[in-house]
């Protein structure tokens, strides 16, 4: 299950601290947390409602900043980053996966993919060409043509997953990627998330609730009160 | 792609994109019309001639002036030519058929006034004949009268129904030309004066006086005031631009509110187009924020904004402007007897262009804002 012991670190956090004023109260999420996740790992990371796991995937994924502490993503220092920077960033080195799919609902499903590459620099023609062999990777070659009202959500989260790859980011964040949808549908996703993991080489960092979706991943973490746990021995064993 | 954006985006209500197109649209036309209006205003103004003087009574133009200043201002150096014009003040039948029409001095009239087109033979036609007159194009095809047509017309100031006969039809040398006037002998008006009202006989509204060249105006406007000064009715001379100037001036607070009125429909226009933006960029701010997400920057973002608020500003804006011609036309055909026909001017179109780019830019400024003041957590609307 575990990934190469020797493969070098993609991301690194050290004693990151994050907290959210609510009502003039300064609430802490984050307390001096440290973590590292090896390039071609698959990390899940698991908790309860309010722990602050996906304040802790924004951190990592460059959309919030931290209060205190370093985040190191590909050994950038991504903390010391200008808001230019950090947007320049995200776009070159992480793909996102959102629970609620987030296309874009007036473009085709070909449209939403070939998005990110217009940052690249490449022309319309080989856009195209990368578009389009994103969403055969995903198995929606024939749908590209669809906007996603015209998709199920199986079929929607499968397009958010090529628009996250369709750049080649080495890391993947996928926030809940399964919550919306039924078993069978959250099963094909997390077999492309798998099969991104072990077949294309990318680090992917998945936020759930699911213990299923978390038996998928080589590391599974608990994020509790601030404080980091290994979670793998917990999970359900009938979920294994 | 961001063209498909801002089409398919202003897609997404078709009915608000509508009513806003609509909104857009009708405060332009409003814009285009009352610009136009002002231009016809000062049309007078635009149309008169340098070398022409007019001789008004001192006290007021409602004043008239004895025929018999004419010879005495025919003395000045100066003077090539004379006429003289008086206002008659009569409608065809009912009152809301009013235009202008004046009793004029039939054979210095037409040399004087060149700019109204007459054909040598209806010149003659109406030189010959003391009940013709000579009509306007424009005044021809509203009443659909033609050469040889009887022509009544009920007096106000001189009271009574005075028949003329059409002798001739004018044309306006340019466009800002007045087509919509009407003229005749004012020999016939002083013959019934004398034999009805022989105090108000041998009596004229104004002279109008053409000098040899422009630059000696000025001087011939003080020597003709000089002849006639300490006299029972002095005169007032002045330029034919600064007379008809006169007539702007009186109206000059209307003008003013015209224009305050123009501005008000921008505010308005700038409400409209705002509440339209702010209302589809809050629907899609957690859009806005995946875009972000994916390394698209604050350019990418105004420009998508703010381009769907300016191709919106600038649809509606070809729609006004589109229908300012045909909604000219029929104002033309309601009240075109008080105005020559304008066309919209380039400086009005102009200013309704920059108006629509300006609203279309401002409109789009607070929604962007909004969005890049917005953190893509808060947006993406969800804090783990």
């Amino acid at each position: 299950m575990n990934p190469d012991a020797e493969a070098p670190v993609l991301v690194e956090l050290e004693g990151v601290r994050k907290s959210f004023r609510r009502g003039g109260e300064t609430l802490p999420v984050l307390e001096g947390l440290s973590l590292r996740v090896r390039r071609g790992e698959f990390f899940a990371l698991m908790g309860p409602s309010g722990s602050g796991k996906s304040t802790l995937l924004h951190l990592i994924a460059g959309l919030d900043r931290p209060d205190a502490g370093a985040i190191r993503v590909g050994g950038v220092e991504i903390t010391a980053l200008s808001e230019a920077e950090l947007t320049a960033w995200r776009a070159r080195r992480v793909g996102f996966v959102f629970q609620f799919y987030h296309l874009i609902p007036v473009l085709t499903a070909l449209e939403n993919v070939e998005l990110p590459l217009l940052l690249t620099g490449l022309d319309r023609r080989r856009r195209r060409a990368h578009a389009e062999l994103a969403l055969e990777l995903v198995g929606l070659a024939d749908r590209r043509g669809h906007t996603p009202a015209r998709l199920s959500g199986g079929q929607q989260q499968r397009v958010a997953i090529a628009r996250a790859i369709v750049t080649d980011p080495p890391l993947v964040v996928a926030d809940e990627p399964t919550g919306d949808l039924d078993r069978s549908s959250a099963g094909e996703i997390l077999d492309l998330l798998e099969g991104l993991c072990t077949n294309l080489g990318k680090t992917i960092l998945l936020v759930t609730h699911d213990p299923r979706a978390a038996r998928r991943a080589h590391t599974v973490r608990a994020l509790d009160k601030g404080v980091l746990t290994d979670a793998r021995e917990a999970l359900d064993p009938q979920c294994r | 792609m961001l063209g498909k954006l801002w089409i398919r985006n202003a897609a997404r209500h078709p009915l608000r994109t509508a009513l806003t197109l609509v909104a857009v649209g009708v405060a332009i036309l409003a814009f285009g019309l009352l610009g136009t209006l002002v231009e016809a205003w000062h049309a007078g103004v635009s149309a008169a001639s340098a070398n022409r003087l007019v001789v008004r009574h001192g006290i007021s133009l409602t004043f008239s002036l004895p025929i018999a200043y004419r010879e005495r201002i025919r003395t000045v150096e100066a003077v090539r030519a004379i006429t003289h014009m008086t206002w008659f003040g009569g409608y065809f039948r009912e009152r809301k058929n009013f235009f202008a029409n004046f009793a004029v001095e039939a054979h210095s009239f037409f040399d004087l006034y060149p700019e109204y087109r007459l054909s040598e033979e209806e010149r003659l036609a109406f030189l010959r004949d003391r009940r013709g007159c000579v009509i306007g194009r424009g005044l021809a095809e509203r009443f659909g009268w033609r050469i040889g047509d009887a022509v009544p017309l009920q007096g106000t100031i001189y009271p009574g129904v005075w028949t003329f006969t059409v002798r001739g039809i004018y044309s306006g040398r340019d466009r800002g030309t007045d087509e919509k006037q009407f003229f005749f002998h004012w020999d016939l008006l002083n013959e019934r004066l004398k034999e009805r009202m022989p105090p108000r006989a041998n009596r004229v509204g104004i002279f109008v006086i053409e000098v040899h060249r422009a630059e000696e105006a000025p001087e011939a406007a003080i020597a003709v005031d000089a002849l006639f000064r300490s006299s029972p009715a002095e005169t007032r001379t002045e330029t034919e631009r600064a007379f008809q100037m006169g007539f702007v001036s009186m109206s000059a607070a209307i003008l003013s509110a015209i224009r305050v009125v123009s501005l008000v429909i921008v505010v308005i226009l700038l409400a409209v187009v705002s509440n339209t933006m702010i209302m589809s960029v809050r629907e899609r701010m957690r859009e806005y924020a995946v875009l972000r997400t994916l390394g698209f920057g604050p350019r990418f973002l105004a420009a998508l904004i703010g381009g769907e608020s300016l191709a919106l500003c600038a649809a509606g804006g070809v729609l006004g402007t589109a229908a300012l011609y045909p909604a000219l036309a029929l104002l033309e055909r309601g009240f075109g007897a008080y105005f020559p026909a304008v066309a919209p001017p380039a400086e009005t179109l102009l200013l309704g262009g920059l108006a629509c780019l300006g609203v279309g830019a401002l409109a789009a400024a607070v929604p962007i804002r909004a969005v890049l003041a917005t953190p893509i957590v808060a947006a993406l609307g969800r804090v783990g």
